[in-house]
């Protein structure tokens, strides 16, 4: 559900960068993590970035030890720092084009 | 001479089946009527007895009377009424008083078991030409009077390892601090031994450092860590991961040479590992990451100020 609507509005906006922010939520099991890992790939795919931001401590050393590492996912602190690397990130594959 | 109380209790004795306890309740009424009565004897001769066994040497005569006088009413009370609440709150509190001034556990111990012979003493003087009385008396002294002894102890012990426990705690959080050196860059040195306790505090504290600092970058520096296991060394990756997983990268410095080829021998994956070889590579590593650049300035203030002085 979450999966298809964000990825139609990626093409629907012509978005450069996605951001995800699960400041919300107290667990990430695998299903979860195997999702945000997928929508960040599917959206690569669509030629946009993703950034997950707001993962708690406790959830983050929860998932690690369930062995979920998000690879080859980014990761930010919060929603600031998300917006802060997608522009930089934006601006860099805009200046070297 | 023989009391009223006396008769009534040997009367007592002979119809009632031994140790039933309205027999020994009787008894005790009895016994704590005695100690009351010669409260101040008894307890002169306890504090005499506490200096002539030289413990308590950290406390003044003065110090111990005052001490031996509360002690010795609590006991008499707890004897009296069973209870042992009030007893048990008093020596948490004298035990709170003490410990700082470095009274040991024999101490305490011992001077419970002097007051515990000195009451057994009197106890003797006072009903040595009645056996069978005697006898009956210590039946119902004694169980009280080990709980006593017993409650002291722990109370006193308790209070010691709580103390300890604090100690620990106080020592564990220093153990690990979690510093800034630069705006969004945290470095953690961890010296001494990794347990999995520590380790797994020392992630905690790392992560809510992250949180706290907004820090992009993370310098682990384990210089002063002797030996690592593969328990450890698995934590130390999963704290590398977590960290990412808050948006912090995470660069480890100072792996010693014995660490690094146990790392390798027991097959830990270092591959998402960011190594540095030390402290100072690792901040200059971390420096270029968040786009520091650090530059010698014209006049170096150290040579100036030296030659101002010549």
């Amino acid at each position: 559900m979450l999966q298809s609507a964000l990825v139609e509005k990626v093409g629907k906006f012509r978005s450069r960068g996605v951001i995800v922010d699960v400041t919300a939520l107290d667990v990430l099991d695998s299903f979860a993590s195997r999702t945000l890992r997928d929508i960040a790939h599917i959206i690569r795919l669509r030629g946009a970035e993703t950034v997950i931001v707001g993962v708690q401590p406790e959830v983050a050393f929860a998932m690690v030890q369930l062995g979920i590492t998000l690879e080859k996912v980014s990761t930010a602190l919060d929603l600031e720092e998300g917006l802060a690397y997608l522009d930089q990130k934006l601006q860099h594959a805009r200046a070297t084009p | 001479m023989t009391t009223p109380w006396e008769t009534q209790l040997k009367s007592l004795i002979q119809t009632e089946p031994a140790r039933s306890p309205a027999a020994t309740t009787a008894l005790l009424r009895e016994l704590v009527e005695h100690l009351r009565q010669h409260r101040t004897e008894l307890r002169e001769e306890w504090a005499r007895r506490i200096t002539e066994a030289k413990v308590l040497t950290a406390m003044s005569d003065a110090e111990i009377f005052a001490e031996a006088t509360s002690v010795y009413d609590n006991y008499v009370a707890a004897l009296e009424t069973g209870t042992f609440e009030a007893l048990q709150t008093y020596s948490r509190n004298l035990s709170e008083r003490i410990i700082p001034r470095g009274v040991e556990t024999h101490e305490v111990i011992g001077i419970v078991l002097l007051l515990r012979d000195v009451l057994a003493r009197s106890l003797f003087a006072k009903y040595q030409s009645d056996f069978q009385l005697l006898n009956r008396i210590l039946d119902a002294y004694e169980p009280a009077a080990n709980r006593i002894a017993n409650t002291v102890a722990v109370g006193f012990v308790q209070e010691r390892e709580r103390i300890i426990r604090e100690q620990q705690e106080a020592i564990r959080e220093l153990s690990t601090p979690v510093l800034q050196v630069r705006e969004r860059l945290l470095i953690l040195p961890i010296i001494g031994v990794i347990d999995p306790q520590r380790a797994r505090q020392l992630t905690e504290q790392l992560l809510r450092g992250i949180r706290a600092n907004r820090a992009r970058v993370v310098v682990i520096d384990i210089t002063g860590v002797a030996a690592m296991d593969s328990h450890v060394a698995n934590h130390l990756v999963q704290t590398v991961e977590a960290s990412r997983l808050l948006g912090a990268t995470v660069i480890v410095t100072g792996l010693s040479p014995e660490i690094a080829q146990t790392l390798v021998k027991i097959g830990v994956d270092l591959g998402k590992m960011n190594t540095v070889g030390d402290l100072q590579g690792g901040i200059e590593e971390a420096e270029r990451l968040l786009g520091y650049k650090v530059v010698p300035s014209e006049a170096p203030a150290l040579i100036s100020g030296i030659r101002d002085e010549t």
